[in-house]
């Protein structure tokens, strides 16, 4: 049993991919580190555990990775996913760092392998965990025990004990160990977002937050950003800007993961519960796009969207867990779906007489739009008219928020004064706000985890021995 | 709609998997599952016989239990493979063998054993049984070469029948719409896959058994009990033709190629049989099919005791033991023969079969 009387050099609050970059790299520093995981064990590590690859720029194709992704068009991308909404040089630095990262988390284990079936369009720039997220925090996990990392589960941190922006001790609840104070001499907050706290996303999206589906587990409650917040450490991002994309209605409330995710808007419509469409389904290639659908159907009516297409297009896409509602007709297809039938039929009409003819491919912008609908459908648009019709219901699926805590390049916290904290650093999602002001493109997240774990764990253990 | 509740379950854990698609480097069995958007029967025992159980899929699974999508592919295959074995028998009527193997393959070992031993003391007065033999033809004092070649050649094509009758059972479930044929290339790709057990390694990072840590040492074991079973099976051969060919009768000298491959192959089938049990009482059981533990472990016990006895016959030949041993090891070799198509064996077969189609299918689909 670990001896928590004693004072460790790092305390790391968080289990996920973040938390074990930053206990490793302390521990390789030098420095002894105890984790708190706030779940238990098998739903360790946050969102990591439904993740599967990572973005990070190479200079040259690897084993894994079909071809260079360099520094430039990594920031392009995050500059135009942001809208500009990105710390510079936060983002440069990570981006930088990123490279370097792909050859770390090997070293700690960690196993690559090609992108997988049916996400092709990612096997240049994303790098595919072998086994998946799991697989990649198990391997994580192992290395950290391996190295003498200390890691306690079902660890709850009912407080944070800090002074002039100086971290002195957690207070620690567990079933095992009881009430205790943790003291360390550095902490490293990596604990995510509050994305599964409905109520405090409630105080920014009202009752809608009810009808939002969470893809990871209950445990992102968001405690520790909210003991930070109100202890003087300053916020970066927008509370409403999150990681959301469009997930089955029919999914669980938690936990879901990756199988209830939608990948067939482009190749249909989407409407809202009145039958109406109400944004371009083909705007850009879906792996840039997919996170915006999330926060798309939020701001409709009831929080409820439906993905219409037809049985032409079934096996453009991966099979899904729930199966597509079907029906012979769209009068019957809007039955099933509680949607007024004339309004359906109307809407796949109007788009069907503005679909223009054009050679269809859905790896490319292609030439397949419409003219003269508004919201056009500016690729991949195709005439919806070979029954069966086919249906998904899908719901806003909340990923990780993006309200966080400012760091500098150290991942060291800044209070609200702008100081730099005198031993707190944040790593992962969060602090992703830093860098991702909105929007979102594959794997990101996983990089942010990644490059600021390992520096504050880095950084975390260099405070705490000086 | 599926034949068994079983295949129910493997139907929607495929479903589920395909929707997610993480594990797809880890074995044959999920990018063969790609290639298919629903599953009818044929399709889950083929997925069923290309699992190796090893066991990284559960683990690295973010719905394996306790979460509600109760994803535990390994265990539900393990089950699904194993009555994939009893719906294949042949003759049909022998089916109900799986149902209690372990009593079934104890029982008919013992029966086997108790014939032979008295076969032997019948056939031969005491002097002979426990007499001490030595020189070319001392095993036909007790046994005439031809009664043991006829025997065990009439065992062994009785074996090699029924597994055959198998073999094309489960090809024709699994065989559409690939047809009937393979080629040159599967085969040899199955062989290599097979003979290297490509596929019990957890993509690379090695199997797991007692829990979340790769320490597995299944892969060791079972190649030392397959090559070892495999040796013995070679010496024989060579003793045959050296029996008929060139007139040269057992026992051989000890540097002899039969007593050679014999007796490395024995030791294979001592250690490997041994460490087998040892990783399967640790195994986590979570992950097996707890119902068929008799069928592996009788199976395990049979080769053991075919190496086991096999031995002591070799090192005690030239004493009074030698006529009861020989009658011990000819009845657990002659059970061992004919329960064949009855009991554990018959995974290799089908998992080799479900390897030639996997090579096939992705040759099919353009992979290399």
């Amino acid at each position: 049993m670990v001896d928590l009387t004693r004072k460790f050099d790092v305390l790391v609050i968080g289990g996920g991919n973040a938390a074990l970059c930053a206990a490793i790299s302390a521990r390789q520093s030098g420095a002894s580190v105890l984790v708190l995981e706030g779940a238990p064990k098998f739903y360790r590590g946050g969102n990591t555990r439904h993740t599967r690859n990572m973005r990070c720029a190479h200079d040259a194709a690897t084993d894994i990775l079909t071809g260079p992704y360099t520094e430039e068009e990594f920031w392009d991308d995050l500059l135009r996913l942001t809208g500009g909404q990105t710390d510079e040089e936060l983002a440069k630095f990570m981006i930088r760092e990123s490279k370097d990262i792909l050859n770390w988390v090997v070293e700690q284990g960690v196993r690559w392998q090609p992108s997988l079936g049916g996400t092709l369009s990612l096997g240049r720039t994303n790098s595919f965990f072998l086994g998946g997220g799991r697989a990649m925090l198990n391997a994580l996990y192992l290395t950290a025990e391996k190295l003498g990392v200390e890691i306690i589960y079902d660890a709850e941190v009912t407080d944070l004990k800090i002074e002039d922006g100086m971290f002195l001790s957690a207070n620690l609840k567990q079933p095992i160990n009881g009430a205790i104070e943790i003291r360390a001499s550095a902490l490293v907050a990596a604990a995510g977002g509050f994305e599964a706290n409905i109520e405090w996303l409630k105080e920014y999206w009202g009752d809608a937050a009810d009808n939002f589906l969470i893809r990871g587990t209950p445990y992102n409650r968001g405690s520790i950003l909210k003991m930070l917040l109100e202890k003087g450490v300053q916020d970066v991002g927008d509370p409403t800007q999150c990681h959301a994309v469009a997930i089955d209605a029919r999914a669980p409330k938690f936990d879901g993961g990756i199988i209830t995710r939608h990948d067939s808007v482009v190749f249909g419509i989407v409407v809202n519960k009145h039958a109406q469409r109400f944004y371009d389904e083909g705007e850009d290639i879906w792996p840039k796009r997919y996170a915006i659908w999330g926060r798309l159907v939020a701001a409709q009516p009831d929080q409820i969207a439906y993905i219409i297409f037809d049985s032409s297009v079934v096996t453009s896409f991966m099979p899904t867990l729930f199966p597509p509602i079907g029906a012979p007709t769209l009068a019957e297809l809007a039955g099933k779906l509680g949607l007024d039938p004339t309004a359906l039929e109307k809407t796949v009409a109007d788009f069907n007489a503005a679909v223009r003819p054009g050679t269809f491919d859905h790896t490319i912008l292609d030439d397949c739009r419409t003219e003269g609908l508004t919201p056009a459908k500016t690729h991949w648009a195709r005439k919806i008219d070979a029954p069966p019709y086919l249906a998904y219901p899908v719901r806003p699926g909340i990923t990780f928020t993006y309200l966080g805590t400012r760091v500098n390049k150290q991942s060291r916290i800044l209070m609200k004064d702008g100081k730099p904290s005198a031993n707190m650093f944040a790593a992962g999602e969060i602090m992703a706000g830093n860098v991702l002001g909105k929007g979102y493109a594959a794997g990101i997240g996983m990089t942010i985890g990644s490059v600021f774990g390992r520096v504050a764990g880095r950084e975390a253990a260099r405070n705490a021995k000086n | 709609m599926h034949g068994t509740r079983i295949l129910e379950e493997a139907d929607r854990l495929m479903t589920v998997c395909n929707s997610c698609r993480y594990c797809e480097g880890l074995c044959a069995v999920f990018p063969a599952m790609e290639m298919r958007r629903s599953f009818s029967d044929g399709d889950l025992n083929y997925l069923a016989n290309l699992c190796h159980s090893c066991g990284a899929c559960y683990t690295d699974c973010q719905f394996s239990p306790p979460h509600e999508f109760n994803v535990n592919v390994p265990k539900t295959l393990a089950i699904a493979r194993a009555d994939s074995y009893a719906a294949y028998a042949w003759p049909r009527a022998f089916a109900g063998a799986f149902a209690r193997n372990g009593l079934v393959i104890s029982l008919i070992a013992a029966l086997s054993v108790a014939v032979f031993i008295f076969g032997f003391a019948a056939f031969n007065d005491r002097q002979v049984l426990f007499g001490i033999h030595t020189g070319p033809g001392a095993f036909y004092k007790l046994m005439p070469h031809n009664a043991m070649a006829l025997l065990f050649g009439a065992a062994f094509l009785y074996a090699i029948a029924a597994l055959v009758m198998g073999v094309r059972a489960f090809w024709r479930d699994i065989g559409e719409p690939i047809g009937m044929k393979t080629d040159a290339g599967s085969l040899l790709q199955a062989m290599r896959d097979a003979g290297e057990l490509r596929y019990l390694d957890g993509g690379g990072v090695g199997c797991f058994n007692e829990d979340d840590r790769p320490t597995d040492r299944r892969k060791l074991y079972h190649h030392l009990t397959f090559y070892g079973f495999a040796l013995c099976f070679a010496s024989t051969c060579v003793a045959t033709l050296y029996h008929y060919l060139f007139a040269r009768e057992a026992p051989y000298a000890w540097w002899d190629l039969p007593v050679v491959l014999g007796t490395l192959g024995g030791i294979g089938l001592l250690i490997g049989p041994v460490g087998l049990l040892a990783e399967r009482s640790k195994r986590d059981a979570a992950l097996v099919d707890g119902a068929r533990m008799g069928m592996d472990v009788a199976f395990i016990v049979m080769l053991f005791l075919t190496g086991l006895t096999g031995m002591a016959l070799l090192l005690l030949r030239e004493t009074a033991a030698m006529g009861p041993l020989l009658a011990l090891h000819l009845g657990i070799v002659f059970s061992l023969f004919i329960t064949m198509p009855y009991g554990k064996f018959v995974h290799g077969i089908y998992r080799f079969v479900a390897l030639v189609r996997y090579a096939r299918e992705r040759r099919m689909m353009g992979h290399t």
